[in-house]
C-alpha cells in the first residue's frame, strides 16, 4: 500500500509545486529561455528553491543504504560525461525550447484537460519508445548514438 | 538584456522551487530513488517492469496535482505556445532526448544538481544552451 501511495503524494507535491512555480505554463519558461528579449528570470529561482532543499536529502542519502517504506536508496553511479548524455542532453533542450514544456510540467498539464499537453505527452511518449527501441537495437541507424547509454 | 519585471514572479518560484525540492527530498529517503520525470514516465512505459507500479502512482499524483492547487489558490490554465506539427516534433526531441541523456529539467537540473553529479552539471549547462539558442532563433531569426 505504502509503495503505491508515496509516490502519489510525492507526484502531488512535485505537482503543486510546478503549478505554484508557474512552471506548468509554457510562455513562464520560455520567457525565461529568451535571454535577448523581455528576461524572466523566475525559472533559475525554482531550479535554486529546489536545489537548496533537495542537496541536505541527498547528502543524507549518500550515507544511509535503506529507504523509509523499505527497500535500497539507488543513486546513479555513472561518472563519464559520454557521447549519450551530450547528444541527448543537446536534443532535449531544442525539444524544450520548441515548445516551452519539459516532462513533468507536461504530465501536470495533463490534470488541466489540457489538448495540446496530451498531444504533448504522447509524442514524449513515442520519443522515449523510440529510444527504447533504439537501445534494443531495433533501429540500426541509431546504435551508435545509443550504445553506451 | 532586459528583465521583465512585470511577469518576474520571486516568491512563488521560491515556494514552488521549494516543494519541488521536498518532493525530490521524500522520494530519494523514503522510498529510495531519484525524482527525474523523463526516467519514471520512460520507466513507466515498461509495464511489466518491477519498478512500474511506483513509477505509475507518481504520475498519477502529478496529473491530479492541478485539480488540488486549484481548490487551493487561483491558477491559470496553461496556454501551450506551439501546436500541431511543432508540438509533436518538441515532444519527440524531448522523449528520445531526455532518455538518451539519462535525464531531463528535475532528473538533472534539480536532482543532479543537488548531488553536485559532474555529468549533471555538464547535462543541464548543454540543455540550458541549446534551448536559448532554439528560443532565439524562433523568436528573433525566424518568427
Amino acid at each position: 500500500m505504502k509503495r503505491n501511495s508515496f509516490p502519489l503524494a510525492v507526484g502531488l507535491i512535485f505537482g503543486l509545486g510546478l503549478c505554484l512555480s508557474g512552471m506548468v505554463e509554457p510562455a513562464k519558461v520560455t520567457g525565461f529561455l529568451d535571454l535577448a528579449g523581455l528576461w524572466d528570470p523566475s525559472l533559475a529561482l525554482v531550479m535554486g528553491g529546489a536545489i537548496v532543499v533537495a542537496l541536505p536529502a541527498f547528502l543524507i542519502a549518500r550515507r544511509r543504504s535503506a529507504a523509509w517504506i523499505g527497500g535500497a536508496i539507488e543513486l546513479p553511479t555513472k561518472r563519464a560525461i559520454d557521447a549519450p548524455l551530450v547528444a541527448g542532453s543537446a536534443i532535449f533542450g531544442v525539444g524544450w525550447g520548441l515548445g516551452g514544456v519539459c516532462p513533468a510540467p507536461g504530465v501536470v498539464d495533463l490534470g488541466f484537460f489540457n489538448p495540446d499537453a496530451a498531444i504533448f505527452v504522447v509524442a514524449m511518449a513515442a520519443g522515449m519508445l523510440a529510444y527504447r527501441a533504439a537501445v534494443d537495437r531495433r533501429l540500426p541507424g541509431l546504435r551508435l548514438l545509443a550504445q553506451d547509454a | 538584456m532586459t528583465v521583465d519585471w512585470a511577469h518576474f514572479t520571486p516568491f512563488s518560484a521560491l515556494g514552488g522551487g521549494a516543494l519541488i525540492g521536498l518532493a525530490a527530498a521524500l522520494l530519494i529517503l523514503g522510498l529510495g530513488r531519484v525524482m527525474g520525470a523523463a526516467g519514471i514516465v520512460g520507466g513507466a512505459l515498461a509495464i511489466k517492469d518491477a519498478e512500474a507500479p511506483w513509477r505509475w502512482s507518481l504520475i498519477v499524483g502529478l496529473v491530479l496535482s492541478p485539480l488540488v492547487a486549484r481548490a487551493l489558490w487561483s491558477v491559470a490554465a496553461p496556454v501551450f505556445a506551439v501546436h500541431g506539427l511543432a508540438l509533436v516534433v518538441s515532444g519527440l526531441l524531448v522523449g528520445f532526448g531526455a532518455r538518451l541523456g539519462s535525464g531531463c529539467t528535475s532528473g538533472h537540473g534539480v536532482c543532479g544538481l543537488a548531488r553536485l553529479s559532474p555529468r549533471s552539471f555538464a547535462a543541464t549547462g548543454i540543455f540550458m544552451a541549446t534551448a536559448f539558442v532554439t528560443v532565439f532563433v524562433a523568436r528573433h531569426v525566424v518568427g
